[in-house]
């Protein structure tokens, strides 16, 4: 292990050390932490300035009721839901499907398409902004939900192929050849064989490409414009607007719109870590 | 059978793909094509186009205001590159087996878990000129308020810190993750030869760190020209565009200006610079692929 554990150095070292982690980490999240403070002011003290002391009386309770009733942010954070819960389902269905066609068929352009795959994940938004908007208002789908599902989904389908190919190509031939002696058919050797083994990944992709959707912007604001689409993140940005003085409200949303994500992080936490390092521990 | 076998293998990978593929090649390939060919067409984004030749860029290249987008994509990609150093040297305080330190690492990466577009609001808050912790800290040392994000020498910078946080955290776990699958043998070998510190780390630690610098530096590239939500949640480009980048130049050209060729040339250009780096990705990867 490096740095040398703790645990071998002089106790008052030790405990500076325990101290220090608990500072730092405050420091760190010092802005996030007022902001939670914020979210729980009141007007009177927004007024006087008291913005990073404690709030002189607690509005908890009272501001978020506010933002839930006297803002659109519950229709926000619902169409957030509606759109990033079939984004991620359609991702990974489609994804694990061409996964597993990369990593266990050999045909001609298997590495090419791969690599199309790779490529296609790190292009800027703006190369695709113009025709991905034409193409969504030729269909129809300008501003609404499922416009916004489809492009995730395409999108996103670079990475996660990525993303299974590499999971995909550890699993052993022997079993699918196995099967395929025995004579199963291809789909039902991908539903009974392959799938169960992918589980894990599937999870820890999930979760990954869930807050990638989740906090997109720009396509928010580019394939969308009526508080009835919009997703939390466009619609924090448009509070903003509304609710210029009223910093409490603005607080309190960015808190309602950040909670999903981290949520999700503290709870499958193992399967976000093992999603996002993929590839930092083998050359 | 056996022949229906061999047939359905041949032809199953075209199945499983399709979708996929078919998805990808609409939404992220063609456009990518389309967008290149809009560029040299004069558009407004609803009317006839005008085919115009190379004047879209031609003109770009004389466009001021595209200079400045340049130089500040420059100012967030030298300046993004502290975050995997600062990331690892967080990861090196924080890789240790004290009680409750699972939940400190974890707490360290919420930066990167939320939406860019809070963490855009948090700093604007952050540099308020009025009630700004950071102008309260100025206070404390007996300097005078800077108002960042309306300064034109500050803003990009004030930007750049605010993306950096999230970056950190990303660079962070990389590192954390790295640092746990280090090789126990080489570590004590090297300690018994009497290596520690600084030594250690240079010489037998960052060694089997590589694969994790390659990707954060990697993602902390693409972060850095990819910067968009920053931009536009804390400043839309002002003051007078002094914080603007391409990605939000070219969206201010084609949403606002109805510029939607003269907007495509721009995203053509991002395209370029980013393709060094995309082609660098791929020629890493799949020589690691053939090993």
């Amino acid at each position: 292990m490096f740095p040398t554990p703790i645990e071998k150095r002089s106790l008052p070292f030790n405990l500076s050390y325990r101290v220090a982690v608990w500072i730092s980490l405050f420091l760190w999240l010092l802005p996030l932490l007022a902001v939670l403070l914020t979210s729980a002011r009141s007007t009177a003290d927004i007024n006087a300035g008291n913005y990073w002391g404690i709030p002189s009386e607690w509005m908890l309770f009272e501001n978020y009721t506010m933002v839930f009733t006297e803002t659109p942010m519950l229709r926000y954070l619902l169409n957030s839901i509606l759109i990033t819960v079939p984004a991620v389902i359609g991702a990974v269905a489609l994804s694990t499907l061409a996964g597993y066609a990369l990593a266990k068929f050999k045909f001609r352009g298997n590495v090419a398409l791969f690599a199309a795959f790779i490529a296609g994940n790190f292009v800027p938004f703006q190369i695709l902004m113009i025709p991905v908007r034409d193409l969504t208002i030729g269909m129809g789908l300008y501003d609404t939900a499922t416009g916004l599902i489809l492009f995730h989904v395409a999108f996103q389908t670079g990475f996660c192929t990525l993303f299974m190919r590499n999971f995909i190509v550890g699993l052993p031939d022997e079993l699918i050849e196995a099967a395929r002696v025995e004579g199963v058919s291809e789909w039902q050797i991908f539903w009974h064989v392959v799938l169960p083994l992918v589980r894990p990944a599937l999870a820890a992709l999930s979760v990954l490409i869930f807050t990638f959707i989740w906090n997109d912007y720009f396509w928010a604001l580019v394939l969308v414009q009526s508080d009835e689409v919009r997703p939390i993140t466009a619609g924090i940005s448009a509070l903003k607007g509304q609710w210029m003085a009223s910093w409490q409200l603005i607080a309190a949303g960015s808190i309602v719109a950040a909670l999903p994500p981290v949520i999700l992080f503290f709870a499958m936490q193992r399967h976000f870590i093992a999603g996002l390092t993929l590839g930092a521990t083998k050359g | 059978m056996q022949k229906l076998h061999s047939r359905q293998q041949q032809w199953m990978p075209v199945l499983f793909l399709a979708p996929a593929v078919i998805l990808f090649v609409v939404y992220v390939i063609f456009p990518i094509l389309q967008s290149i060919w809009l560029s040299f067409y004069e558009w407004d984004g609803i009317g006839e186009k005008t085919f115009v030749g190379f004047s879209n860029y031609i003109e770009l290249f004389d466009d001021y205001q595209f200079w400045v987008a340049l130089k500040n994509n420059l100012y967030w990609m030298v300046f993004f590159m502290l975050a995997p150093p600062i990331g690892l040297g967080i990861a090196l305080f924080l890789n240790q087996k004290v009680m409750g330190i699972r939940l400190v690492k974890s707490m360290f990466f919420f930066p990167f878990v939320i939406s860019q577009v809070v963490v855009g609001l948090v700093f604007s808050w952050f540099y308020d000129p009025s009630f700004g912790l950071f102008n309260k800290a100025l206070g404390l040392f007996g300097m005078e308020p800077v108002a960042v994000l309306s300064d034109e020498n500050w803003v990009t910078f004030g930007i750049i810190v605010a993306g950096l946080w999230p970056q950190i955290a990303y660079c962070m776990i990389l590192y954390l993750t790295g640092l746990n699958n280090l090789s126990p043998d080489q570590i004590e070998a090297a300690r018994l030869d009497g290596a520690h510190g600084w030594k250690m780390l240079r010489h037998v630690i960052l060694p089997q760190l590589k694969p994790a610098t390659f990707i954060a530096i990697v993602v902390t590239v693409i972060g850095a020209l990819r910067s968009f939500d920053l931009v536009a949640t804390m400043t839309s480009g002002g003051p007078f565009g002094t914080s603007s980048v391409l990605a939000y130049f070219m969206y201010e050209q084609s949403i606002f200006n109805y510029r939607a060729g003269y907007g495509a040339a721009i995203a053509t250009v991002l395209f370029l610079i980013m393709d060094i780096y995309i082609a660098y990705f791929l020629w890493r990867m799949l020589k690691s692929e053939k090993a």
